[in-house]
């Protein structure tokens, strides 16, 4: 049961082969059993949960089920869910109960799913390990003593160790890919503006998209049917016809076109990460692929680009977080100044602090101009040379981090090394274009390594194509973890 | 030592949507606490502004309304500083990328002391842009405690920044009350200043005439046009005070105390916020179209200075009655119907009769009543029928006032009161000459003085003939005898 596809659940959930209410007290039992190794939940409701499961059951046997009626998902500690603890793995909302849905939780619920858990998470998604969740590291599956990546840590360890039939993420700077990548899952970050951002709290509003974490393409475009859509109340959120994201799994990949960025395999790659990506290109041409050498040059930018807009944009976002009307305030302070003051040295950790810091410096009168302007420059500049690639190819692919996952605490003091682990996704997010990992093999630890697949804006049906039919031919998809 | 006063406004009108500028809570005023603070309003995490067109539509509205130009593209910034009463830590602004650019307000300017004349002045308008007002922090009630109300906060305003133009506290106050004036007159803002929808923040500095600006201070949150005098005059005679004793002006934000009528200070330059802004990455750039704003210029009605140049060069009214007929839409829409059922139901093309009775008894009347024109018992189309009488001359100026006077506390029209009072003048010839001959008859004596040279004997004939026709007669006619019969 904890293999099937979500296809296969929603088949056997139709069929009555098991209710609802079954397979999650079956997923509930599993995060039992295992959560407390891999801490890869903050909250979880079972009540809630097997609430949902009821409600699922009846509209299964009323036979109005869609596909994910009655499918187990967990949700990121990011997505806003009434009546749930909604933490974003942070101690500055340790006690924040959401009143209401995120756009992403009420299209889940109205396709019937069941919010299964909140994930652990980089607090406030800022983080490349999980290690910065006030909730504590989440550990990989494939090996305990290693991070599962982040921010989206918790889903990707979750989704790997089969604690969900699927799961969320976010993604700003490749918090969807690299952790996918690190726990040997499939995951997606859409075109920005696909997935609502409302209820989504924001880490950088310009860069921040939502997508699916699960175990296939085919799961991920299932899941992304349910959570794309146009939403009046993110004036970021684009209006488009409804697709349908599996519309083109089974096409053949005769005469696609891969680009291949010269500097996406340049120093700095670790070596068995590229051959398994080259064993993935080969395989490719075997499935009728061709393969252009292109350049993306301004890609050697895109850290400090984000690393100057993306805390901009966050210091702004978390001001919000001032202890007066939600959340975490100091029990004792002498002054309002005070009280901000203390309530935010406590509630908010390192990394975010740092982080915090940065963008308030980069806002500031004098460097303005220097930073947040050069850095905008810069990253119409990234997003050019993508569009000057698409004129040679039809997807674009790679490696999704330069590195299997590392050990806990391998990076905890060095923050640059840190941010460097996410030097081949940060550009996808600054051009806001679509981008997917998919397990592709395994390195010298036998810890999984992910093949980065990005494509054209919009061109989401396309990757999960091309990615369909590489776990097709492929069974890295299927490996599953020892627990 | 002479000095120049240098003034500059930025007046924070708020917009008369129904709902915020950012959310779908509703602005109406008076409501208790944070009642109207939904997600949005109460910024809780993960929730996203969505602009309210109908700000817009508003700032277009002033901007065709200044004549200024309507940017195509304009961007929403944040401004970022921490308070209780703003709840995303920043507020939704316009900083580089306003709406509405260079615009500009002609005013009619009463000098207020000396015998100075009304001068007309054009104040040019720097832009005026769109943004989020914050809640309200309240300090009462709460031992010791600060309660925070957000039913404001998200409120849709529109700061309206002049440039330095103003030279006295005189053209200040006329550049605010115009300003006031024109934002009612166009649907876009109530005006109502006790509930903080229209508020002044004045800049005010003094140097020498031509002479390089002056530091200037800034005077928050005026909330009359009475007080904003007042902290003008407190603030020049200060700061010219402190340069003739050697000392400096800073730059600084300071507030109006009223009762005490002096300024103090609320904040240096030093302590002035960084307030680093940047695009909000949660809007998209406010692209306006020129079909939009041809849309919005289609509902747009005649201007107060369009319409007081009418009144002149048309009506034949005079600078001033133009200029007070034009202090609100609504005052104009009286006199106007008033002149048109005056013209259409009676003929009578008597936009000066009209006028002065507007001015003089219905102002009067109101002042005194402390009632608006909304407010005003007697309607234009009653007014009208009562003005038609007096240049028909079926009663007397004076007779009219007392039929005024009824209408307005007791109501009823002025044919039923004329009857009912028995106010009606003596116009029927016959009987004015029946009266003219027998006064002449009876003071034979006199007419032989007047008819010899006397003229100044005429007022005593007419002084006569009034009290004999009990005040009735009509003067005109009478004169017209009298003269007739006298001469023989």
């Amino acid at each position: 049961m904890f293999e099937s596809s979500l296809k296969q659940l929603g088949d056997a959930l139709r069929a009555k082969k098991i209710s609802s209410v079954e397979l999650t007290q079956l997923y509930l039992d599993r995060i039992a059993a295992h959560n407390p190794a891999l801490n890869a939940y903050i909250t979880l409701n079972p009540e809630m949960s097997l609430a949902q499961a009821r409600a699922a059951d009846a509209r299964l046997a009323a036979g109005s089920a869609d596909a994910l009626t009655g499918i187990p998902v967990a949700q990121k500690d990011i997505f806003c869910a009434k009546g749930w603890l909604t933490t974003c793995g942070s101690k500055m909302l340790h006690n924040f109960v959401s009143p209401y849905d995120a756009h992403v939780i009420s299209q889940f619920n109205n396709a019937g799913a069941i919010n299964l858990g909140k994930t652990n998470m980089d607090e406030f998604a800022m983080g490349s390990s999980n290690e910065t969740s006030y909730y504590g590291a989440v550990k990989n599956p494939w090996d305990k003593a290693r991070v599962p990546g982040g921010s989206s840590g918790g889903t990707a360890s979750a989704v790997a160790a089969r604690l969900c039939a699927a799961a969320t993420g976010t993604d700003t700077g490749g918090s969807i890919r690299q952790p996918a990548a690190l726990c040997g899952i499939s995951g997606l970050k859409p075109t920005y503006g696909v997935c609502s951002r409302y209820g989504m709290i924001a880490f950088a509003s310009s860069l921040d998209q939502a997508g699916p974490m699960g175990r296939s393409a085919e799961d991920l475009a299932l899941l992304l049917n349910t959570m794309a859509g146009f939403d009046e109340r993110d004036s970021t959120s684009l209006q488009r016809d409804k697709e349908d994201y599996a519309r083109d799994l089974n096409k053949p990949l005769n005469g696609l076109r891969i680009g291949l960025p010269k500097e996406f395999f340049a120093e700095g790659l670790g070596s068995d990460v590229a051959r398994a990506v080259e064993a993935a290109i080969a395989e490719y041409k075997k499935l009728g692929a061709t393969v252009v050498d292109i350049s993306l040059p301004n890609t050697r930018l895109s850290i400090p680009v984000y690393y100057v807009l993306a805390p901009a944009e966050a210091s702004s976002n978390l001001s919000r977080f001032d202890g007066v009307r939600y959340g975490y305030r100091a029990p004792d302070y002498s002054d309002l100044a005070d009280m901000y003051e203390q309530s935010r040295s406590q509630g908010f950790g390192a990394e975010v602090k740092r982080r915090i810091m940065i963008g308030t410096y980069v806002l500031s009168h004098g460097y303005y101009d220097a930073y947040y302007i050069q850095a905008q420059k810069i990253r119409r500049l990234i997003a050019q040379d993508f569009v000057e690639a698409y004129k040679h190819c039809d997807v674009i692919m790679g490696p999704t981090s330069p590195s299997t996952a590392f050990k806990l605490g391998e990076k905890g003091d060095d923050p640059v090394q840190m941010y460097l682990s996410d030097i081949y996704t940060i550009a996808v997010n600054l051009a806001g274009l679509p981008g997917m990992s998919i397990p592709c093999g395994f390195g010298d630890n036998d810890m999984p390594v992910g093949l980065q697949i990005i494509g054209n804006y919009f061109d989401e049906a396309r990757m999960l194509n091309v990615a369909h039919q590489y776990q097709l031919a492929t069974d890295w998809h299927n490996r599953a973890p020892q627990l | 030592m002479q000095w120049e006063i240098v003034i500059g406004l930025e007046v924070h009108a708020q917009l008369s949507t129904n709902s915020k500028i950012f959310c779908g809570a509703s602005t109406a005023f008076g409501a208790e606490p944070n009642t109207q603070a939904d997600a949005v309003s109460l910024a809780l995490p993960g929730v996203l502004p969505v602009l309210n067109k109908g700000a817009v539509e508003r700032a277009i509205k002033f901007g065709l309304a200044t004549g200024a130009h309507i940017a195509p593209r304009s961007v929403f910034a944040r401004k970022n500083y921490f308070y209780p009463d703003l709840p995303k830590g920043y507020q939704i602004s316009q900083f580089d990328l306003p709406v509405v650019g260079q615009g500009a307000l002609t005013i009619q300017v009463e000098p207020l002391s000396g015998n100075a004349k009304p001068y007309e002045k054009v104040v040019r308008i720097t832009r005026a842009h769109l943004e989020e007002d914050a809640g309200k922090s309240l300090h009462a009630d709460f031992h010791g405690m600060t309660g925070i109300d957000l039913n404001r906060a998200g409120t849709p305003l529109l700061e309206i920044v002049s440039e330095p133009d103003m030279r006295s506290a005189a053209e200040a106050v006329a550049y605010a009350k115009a300003l006031h004036t024109l934002v009612r007159w166009i649907g876009i803002c109530d005006g109502n200043m006790q509930e903080g929808s229209f508020r002044c923040d004045v800049n005010v500095s003094v140097r020498k005439p031509g002479g390089e600006l002056g530091t200037r201070r800034e005077i928050k949150n005026l909330n009359s046009f009475k007080f904003m005098q007042q902290a003008i005059d407190y603030e020049v005679q200060w700061q010219i005070d402190t340069i003739e004793n050697g000392g400096k002006v800073q730059q600084a934000t300071i507030l109006f105390d009223p009762d005490s009528g002096e300024t103090r200070m609320m904040r240096s330059k030093e302590d002035a916020h960084d307030y680093r802004y940047f695009p909000d990455p949660d809007l998209l750039p406010l692209d306006i179209s020129a079909q939009w704003i041809d849309e919005v210029r289609a509902t747009l009605p005649e201007l107060p200075h369009d319409k007081q140049s009418r009144y002149v060069n048309d009506l034949g009214l005079s600078a001033y009655d133009a200029s007070v007929l034009t202090s609100s839409r609504e005052m104009a829409d009286f006199f106007d119907s008033t002149r048109m059922h005056l013209d259409t139901e009676n003929d009578i093309d008597n936009p000066k009769l009209c006028a002065n009775w507007i001015i003089g008894e219905v102002a009067a009347q109101l002042n005194r009543d402390e009632l608006d024109i909304t407010q005003c018992p007697i309607k234009a189309y009653r007014l009208s029928e009562l003005l038609a009488y007096v240049a028909k001359g079926r009663i007397s100026n004076s007779g009219a006032k007392e039929v005024f006077r009824t209408m307005w506390t007791e109501g009823g029209d002025a044919d039923s009161i004329i009857v009912k009072k028995a106010l009606e003048q003596i116009s029927d010839i016959g009987a004015i000459e029946k009266i003219v001959d027998e006064i002449i008859a009876a003071n034979a004596d006199k007419v032989a003085e007047y008819r010899s040279g006397k003229d100044k004997l005429f007022g005593f004939f007419v002084g006569l003939a009034m009290k004999a026709s009990k005040g009735k007669a009509n003067p005109a006619q009478l004169n017209d005898i009298l003269k007739q019969k006298l001469a023989g």
